[in-house]
């Protein structure tokens, strides 16, 4: 039974990882930039939501909106000042360090507003744990509620980039930048659109992250944001699905990790599987091979 | 034509080194007379460790063209292997000598370290190779902390559970503690050790910039494909660039073990923050400039320290400073006004020049 | 006894044959031209040949060694080098040393004879800088030896990639498109250069081109690829005058 239930806690763990994946990998397909400062975007939602339900007293259903308007904003106003100006910039390290800085620039405005203390975060999920089983699969509200926003955002992803013209656009604009603009598709519009979508996915990993573990303090998006990051590699990059699978495998191993060999070295085995998936397959689970051109 | 090259190189590569010597003899002079400040006292060894990991990174980034995340698990490895060594051998060596030794068993470790990771990670590429190496970094320094040594008449016990898992004899000695790292290290560190260690880092780098294997991995960087259809072995010489960056962050780790009586892997000192805080002096300093890359460790560290009131600012301008830097060094149309104002301004000048040469 | 023997070489990429049956024989000292339409496979011969990419079938000679499938850096140390349509030097490297690094393998020291500055990095280093002018005079570039490469123009920067080529002394050299994007003064200047290299190292050139002036100007004898396949094979006035060659090139 333990087994089961550290399974369902992996599930909803990699939901998250795998709805901040999402964010990582589409910015990826579109932009061909890693952008660094996704999990501190995770951060700024959480704080929002904090400051809204906790400090003001105001209901978590406007914490939540709020949280997600704020971070879509945030996300599209990153990608116009910092990373737009970079697009065709000579090297590809370029946006990457870039990335980097905002990253630390978000992290260090939110220690001088909030201070480095730990807030407690009080969980916006209303729903009473569940006993299976006789009592002894006892499932977080949390943890279901997790589960099922995770499913619905994959699902609605999926149908939002194959069925719409928007999301057909974003195909468009990853698949051939140029060639999309000389079809009359709006590139920058499109770009913009997808750190918007992103970054709004962001502030709903964001407050599902903190009401599973509601300790939060400025780096809180850090670590989450470099595991998501990873989720999106080991699942191969610029691939949605790629994304959700790798999101899941992460928080699976991750949390059997620590529950069957060592809880201080769960990290160390989340980024050491990585690093055997990549040997094995350069670009990820379901990564595109692309040769370079002689 | 050819003459006038190589004095060039050998004129670029004195000052580096003359302007060492000078902040050298600077500081020394101050610290003589009396008229440095303890705190600044001991920022001293501080920049020659970030000096040094600025120079290390740039050989990675900037000579070689690949992008490491990892840096702080090398001097991380450096660290702990030397103050093991220091701590096991102390009263049976000499002082200076063990320290010596420590320097070479940092230095080594770290090497091999970045030669065993080099082999897989340095087939990826960009973005990936970036993220793995940071993943090493993380993974070197998570189980540095799941580490425990100990040491009885029996000889060494090592666990990876805890300290009561060694059964070490009652009078036997726990050297490495697990996340408590190793306390009581000698300390050996010193200013002017630092700043030899600066030296040797510099002459190994430049040197090796300006002969047939510098220019070798430089060529990878510039074009792969062009420098395999010349003969020449990339993965060689990645490896080769990638251990010798790691061996002196090796080696800047030692001198930062054993200038703290305690030594802890925290994410502070050798995480990924750290490997960042390290690119950041290499990309404001030019990526691929030497010199450039040791100023700005000196200056970015010093800066905060300087302006105390704003300590809690410090990140957030790092932060906006690196921003705006690559903003201004990278984004085409700040490329394209430097290069029409250098037109507006020198072009008149160099113009002139030309006519006197013909 | 032929320089270069290519039988049967082919080549697939997800079912497409991009080089298939490919046959070649070049004699010592031979100019030999291959030319065809946009698509229809020279590159891919020359990738083949530079084991850029590995072969499905067939067999490459060089001088009667079998180097079949070896990597990149084994042919080169075989024997063969080359240029690329689109130029690919070292951009950050000043042009001397863009040649030097063709010198890498005739001309060797060990990494410590090189950080510790032992004599034999002073002397080994001089003969480099020595053969690596001889290199960039006869392309007229000694004046650049200096500048980055990047800085030179366009037409230097093609007689720099030959010179880096050569730096490697091999026994056949491969120019892919030499005189893309040149005008006719620079293509006429081109001509005299490879047969002046032929002359002078004794070398065996085979080219890609399209310029048909320069073809027909300097190639002895020539192979017309057309959707991967030889469409013909002989002496340069010979496949020019050929029908199918002007059909392939001008479409029914």
């Amino acid at each position: 039974m333990s087994f089961i239930s550290y399974l369902i806690n992996g599930v909803s763990l990699g939901s998250v990882y795998a709805i901040i994946a999402l964010g990582y990998t589409m910015v990826y397909g579109i932009a061909k930039m890693l952008n660094f400062a996704h999990g501190d975007v995770i951060m700024v939602g959480a704080y929002v939501v904090f400051t809204v339900v906790s400090t003001m007293g105001l209901p978590p259903v406007l914490g939540i909106l709020l949280s997600v308007a704020i971070c879509t904003l945030l996300g599209v106003t990153i990608e116009r000042v910092a990373y737009k100006p970079l697009r065709n910039a000579g090297s590809p390290l370029a946006v990457l360090i870039t990335a980097i800085g905002v990253s630390y620039f978000l992290q260090n405005v939110a220690l001088l507003i909030f201070g480095a203390n730990t807030k407690s975060f009080t969980s916006v999920v209303p729903l009473e744990a569940l006993e299976l089983a006789g009592g002894q699969l006892i499932l977080s509200g949390v943890t279901i509620v997790t589960i099922v926003t995770g499913i619905i955002v994959m699902v609605c992803l999926t149908l939002f980039v194959n069925k719409s013209r928007a999301g057909q656009a974003m195909l468009a604009v990853s698949e051939d930048k140029g060639a999309a603009q000389l079809m009359g598709i709006n590139v920058n519009g499109t770009i913009a659109l997808t750190f918007a979508i992103g970054s709004a996915l962001a502030a709903v990993a964001g407050l599902l992250l903190c009401s599973a573990y509601p300790s939060l303090t400025p780096y809180t998006g850090a670590m989450p944001g470099i595991k998501a990051f990873v989720a999106a590699v080991f699942g191969g990059i610029g691939s949605i699905p790629g994304a959700m699978i790798g999101g899941i495998l992460l928080g699976i191993i991750e949390i059997l990790g620590k529950a069957y060999i060592s809880s201080q070295m769960a990290d160390a085995i989340v980024f050491a599987v990585l690093i055997v998936v990549l040997l094995v397959k350069p670009t990820g689970i379901l990564g595109k091979n692309v040769q370079e051109k002689v | 034509m050819k003459k006038l090259k190589i004095n060039k190189t050998t004129k670029h590569n004195f000052i580096t080194y003359l302007m060492v010597f000078i902040a050298f003899a600077a500081a020394s002079l101050l610290l003589a007379a009396g008229q440095m400040s303890s705190l600044m006292e001991g920022l001293l060894v501080p920049l020659c460790i970030y000096v040094m990991l600025a120079i290390s990174l740039n050989l990675t980034v900037g000579i070689l063209g690949e992008l490491s995340l990892g840096h702080a698990g090398f001097m991380c490895v450096g660290a702990f292997s030397s103050a093991f060594f220091s701590k096991c051998t102390e009263g049976t060596l000499p002082d200076g000598f063990r320290f010596f030794i420590a320097i070479l068993i940092g230095a080594a470790a770290a090497g091999v370290f970045g030669i065993l990771i080099g082999i897989p990670v340095l087939r990826l590429k960009g973005d990936y190779l970036a993220i793995v190496t940071l993943a090493f970094g993380e993974i070197i320094k998570n189980l540095v902390n799941v580490l425990y040594i100990g040491k009885d008449q029996n000889g060494f016990h090592f666990s990876m559970k805890d300290s009561i898992s060694l059964n070490l004899d009652p009078e036997g000695q726990i050297i490495v503690n697990g996340a408590q790292g190793i306390t009581g290290t000698p300390n050996d560190s010193s200013f002017i050790i630092g700043i030899i260690l600066i030296f040797i880092s510099l002459a190994v780098i430049l040197n090796l910039i300006n002969s047939r294997d510098g220019r070798a991995i430089m060529s990878i960087r510039d074009n792969r494909i062009a420098a395999e259809s010349v003969g020449i072995n990339i993965t060689k010489y990645k490896l080769m660039a990638f251990s010798i960056s790691a061996a002196i962050a090796g080696a800047a780790g030692v001198l930062y073990a054993h200038n703290l009586s305690t030594l802890t892997a925290s994410p502070k000192n050798f995480g990924y923050n750290m490997s960042i805080m390290i690119l950041v002096f290499v990309v404001l300093g030019g990526i691929g400039n030497i010199r450039g890359s040791m100023i700005a460790a000196v200056i970015l560290t010093l800066l905060p320290e300087l302006l105390r009131g704003l300590s809690d600012y410090r990140m957030l301008i790092y932060a906006i400073v690196l921003i705006a830097m690559m903003l201004f060094n990278w984004s085409p149309r700040a490329v394209e006004w430097k290069e029409g104002m250098k037109e507006k301004y020198l072009g008149g000048l160099k113009k002139r020049r030309e006519k006197e040469v013909k | 006894m032929s320089l270069l023997e290519v039988s049967n070489l082919t080549i697939s990429f997800g079912g497409l044959r991009a080089v298939d049956s490919f046959n070649l024989q070049i004699k010592k000292g031979q100019l030999y031209g291959l030319i065809g339409p946009n698509g229809a496979g020279k590159t891919t011969v020359f990738n083949l040949l530079t084991g850029v990419y590995k072969p499905n079938e067939g067999i490459v000679r060089l001088d009667s060694q079998d180097i079949t499938g070896m990597k990149t850096i084994e042919i080169n140390k075989a024997g063969i080098a080359r240029t690329f349509q689109n130029i690919r030097l070292f951009r950050n490297l000043t042009v001397l040393d863009n040649v030097k690094a063709g010198l890498h393998n005739n001309y060797r020291y060990t990494a410590i004879e090189g950080i510790l500055r032992l004599p034999r990095y002073y002397k080994t280093e001089r003969r480099m800088n020595e053969k690596a002018m001889e290199l960039l005079e006869v392309f007229g570039l000694d004046e650049e030896a200096g500048c980055l490469a990047s800085n030179l123009p366009y037409g230097k920067q093609r007689k720099l990639e030959i010179a880096r080529a050569l730096a490697t002394e091999p026994k056949l050299l491969l120019l892919d498109e030499p005189a893309a994007g040149m005008n006719p003064n620079e293509t006429g200047e081109l001509m005299d250069t490879i047969r002046f290299v032929r002359d002078r190292f004794d070398m065996t050139i085979l080219l890609i081109e399209h310029d048909m002036k320069l073809v027909s100007g300097i190639c002895e004898e020539l192979t017309v690829l057309n959707f991967g396949r030889i469409l013909t094979q002989g002496e340069t006035a010979e496949v020019l005058n050929d029908p199918q060659v002007i059909t392939a090139y001008l479409g029914e």
